[in-house]
């Protein structure tokens, strides 16, 4: 178990960027009685590892819809999504949801603690799925609380907790499997602006680190954080926005 | 699953129900009380009904006991001042069964009488039995002291008796009674031997109103009794002097035969019984006990009781089971969030189910384990304040907990199918 996350950590820091969310003409419509909703109409990009993306743009652009998608809480109606090199377009539910244990990490708004159980608990929580023993998950949570600086509250419920100290807890959850990519739903729409401030700089430390984050927001602060910035409207792409010296092919509309 | 796992699940569980401790708690009683109920009924029935077949084991299954009754055309009537009722079983009855019946190896004739017993200034209520030294072969009887009645005292007329314990405590309480002379209303006999006490020797619950071994009773040779009390009894009862001529009050048919066989030359005996007296007998001034069938009819009679117990119990678990399955329900919908988490996490859906499955078990075996402790408790306290004998069976208890668990699987289910195949996008969003 614990080798095969230091394989996992050793791909991030990986000199040359490798190709980690690859995405072609996904479509995802919803049967609504007689009318179909078409939530993402024609979808295509490539994201890089080491990436900071934000997803911005109107409400009902259909942000969620390919945040899950991407996090494979979702199927495509259409179209292929490659995550890491495997075809999980067409996987059944029991092999997404490995697929989610083993390489995708969530942050959500409303940070989504369980709360019956204590902030190690929760942190452990994807370790059970994957079958950790549990006296090495046990380290693990206790070194990710104290790396997003909760050591001393690793005992407590969420409910004990600040908003801010949740969402770190949350984040420590969402890297306790050492993820491909960190996918987080408007992170710090429920925060304060210096809370707010807290979390981005803690997302930003990660991806400096060599992860790959994902975060779809209303807030220009998140957007000036990320290197890339992708605006959506009615369903398509309606801007990539990239570092000067950026590849822009790697997207189409 | 690994044993850890599933370890690591009940924990979870029991966090889980936690959460609200009253209402899991209120929960629980319905099968805390069906299983407390289930067991303390069924060891209150096993308890009684053991003491219904001890009774009619301690009669002998091997016997049929004859008795002569009064008929009842004599009993009404008119209210003569005096008047002299015949009835009941003839020596000659005793005879014929003897001969006629194949399967029958001995008839013991027993004469009652009626008559205070007395030593010195010592009074005792008594019951004084003509009978032969067989009655005693019938393994019924312990002796505290002395010997039974022999063949001997029979040929000889003697003047001898064995007492029982009850009279025997009330006219000798300090001194020993063997060789002691005692008074039958004015009549000397000497003390040859004293039974002991038994445990279940009276047979008053079995609702078959046999003249039994009560303590009070004095052993003499028949045909000393017939000496001594000829076949005339005087009854006095309210103002009216009745008499009574009946030639023997009981009669003890021994039946022999291999063990296997046994059974059927008992019902044999007992219908060919019943055929000679109806024939003899028209005024039916007798009654038959087989205790074989008393025992039989006692097994019924407790099988369908352990029917109905069953049925009782079954409806209540099912109550508690119903009680269980809506709160679990409740809980699903409440944690939807709670589920949807943790499958954006990597639960599958055999996760799901088996937490809310594990879940649910915890919650009815806690409350089957809780069921039985009270369960226990329970007949102890019946025995202690009401001396009704009460038997917990292993059985009992291991029945109760494994419906308790099975109620907890079988009620599960639907809650952790509902929640495992929720959306997990729905579930995220759920408010
Ligand atoms: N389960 C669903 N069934 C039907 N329609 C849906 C469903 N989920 C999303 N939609 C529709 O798809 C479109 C995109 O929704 P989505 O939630 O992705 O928007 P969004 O960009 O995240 O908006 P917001 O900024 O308000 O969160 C909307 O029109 C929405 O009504
Ligand atoms: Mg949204």
């Amino acid at each position: 178990m614990r080798s095969e996350i230091l394989t996992a950590t050793s791909r991030d820091t990986q000199s040359t960027p490798q190709p980690i969310v690859q995405i072609e003409h996904l479509q995802k419509h919803y049967q609504m009685g007689d009318t179909i909703v078409r939530a993402l109409e024609d979808i295509s990009f490539t994201m890089l590892t080491g990436e900071f993306w934000s997803i911005m743009g109107p409400s009902g652009s259909g942000k969620s819809t390919l945040l899950n998608l991407l996090g494979c809480l979702d199927q495509p109606t259409d179209g292929l999504y490659r995550l890491g090199g495997i075809d999980v377009s067409e996987m059944d539910d029991d092999e997404l949801s490995e697929i989610r244990n083993e390489r995708i990490g969530f942050i959500f708004q409303s940070f989504n603690l369980i709360q019956q159980l204590t902030v190690l608990e929760n942190i452990e929580v994807p370790l059970f799925y994957m079958g950790w023993d549990p006296t090495d998950s046990r380290d693990r949570a206790q070194e990710l609380a104290e790396k997003v600086g909760l050591g001393d509250r690793a005992g407590h419920r969420p409910r004990e907790l600040s908003g801010g100290q949740q969402q770190r807890v949350a984040i420590a959850r969402a890297m306790a499997n050492d993820p491909l990519i960190l996918l987080a739903d408007e992170p710090t729409g429920n925060l304060d602006s210096k809370t707010e401030a807290e979390i981005l700089a803690m997302l930003q430390e990660l991806n400096e680190q060599g992860k790959t984050v994902i975060v779809v927001t209303h807030e220009l602060k998140v957007a000036e954080i990320a290197n890339w910035n992708l605006s959506m409207r009615d369903g398509l792409i309606d801007a990539v926005r990239g570092p000067e010296d950026s590849d822009r092919s790697r997207w189409q509309g | 699953m690994s044993a850890s796992r599933y370890w690591r699940t009940v924990r979870l569980g029991l966090k889980s129900l936690a959460l609200h401790k009253l209402r899991s708690g209120l929960t629980v009683l319905g099968i805390v009380f069906g299983v407390c109920s289930v067991i303390a009924m069924l060891s209150i029935g096993e308890g009684a009904s053991w003491e219904a077949q001890e009774q009619i084991k301690a009669l002998g299954s091997t016997n049929i006991i004859v008795d002569s009754v009064q008929p009842p055309e004599n009993q009404s009537a008119s209210a003569e001042r005096s008047r002299v009722v015949d009835y009941g079983l003839r020596y000659k009855d005793a005879e014929r069964i003897q001969e006629t019946i194949p399967e029958v190896s001995v008839v013991i004739p027993v004469r009652q009488i009626e008559k205070d017993l007395w030593h010195l200034q010592r009074r005792s209520r008594g019951v004084v039995k003509g009978t032969l030294p067989y009655y005693f072969g019938l393994g019924r009887f312990e002796l505290q002291e002395g010997r039974y009645l022999t063949d001997t005292d029979v040929e000889t007329h003697a003047n001898v008796g064995v007492l029982g314990s009850a009279a025997a405590r009330d006219l000798f309480p300090f001194e020993n009674p063997i060789g002691k002379l005692i008074r039958v209303g004015t009549d000397p006999f000497r003390v040859v031997g004293v039974l002991r006490e038994k445990a279940a020797a009276s047979a008053k619950d079995t609702g078959s109103e046999i003249i039994e071994e009560t303590g009070y009773d004095f052993y003499i040779p028949l045909p000393t009794a017939q000496d001594w009390f000829g076949e005339l009894i005087v009854k006095v009862s309210s103002g009216s002097r009745d008499m009574e001529r009946v030639e023997l009050h009981r009669l003890q048919i021994q039946i022999e035969g291999d063990h296997e066989n046994l059974e059927a030359a008992v019902d044999r005996t007992a219908s060919a019984l019943r055929t000679m007296l109806e024939r003899h007998h028209p005024d039916v001034d007798y009654r038959i006990t087989v205790p074989l069938e008393l025992l039989r009819s006692a097994r019924a009679t407790k099988r369908i009781f352990n029917i109905v117990l069953g049925s009782i119990a079954g409806i209540s678990l099912l109550v508690g089971g119903i009680g269980i399955m809506n709160i679990m329900l409740a809980s699903v919908t409440e944690r939807t969030r709670e589920i949807g988490v943790r499958r954006a996490l990597g639960a599958k859906r055999k996760h799901v189910i088996s937490q809310f499955l594990i879940e649910t078990v915890v919650l009815s075996v806690g409350g089957g384990l809780l069921g039985i402790v009270l369960g226990i408790i329970i007949p102890q306290l019946v025995t202690a304040f009401s001396d009704m004998k009460t038997i917990i069976t292993p059985f009992s208890l291991i029945l109760s907990f494994g419906i308790s668990g099975l109620v907890g699987v079988l009620f599960g289910i639907y809650p952790a199918w509902r929640a495992a195949n929720m959306d997990p996008i729905e579930a995220l969003r759920h408010e």
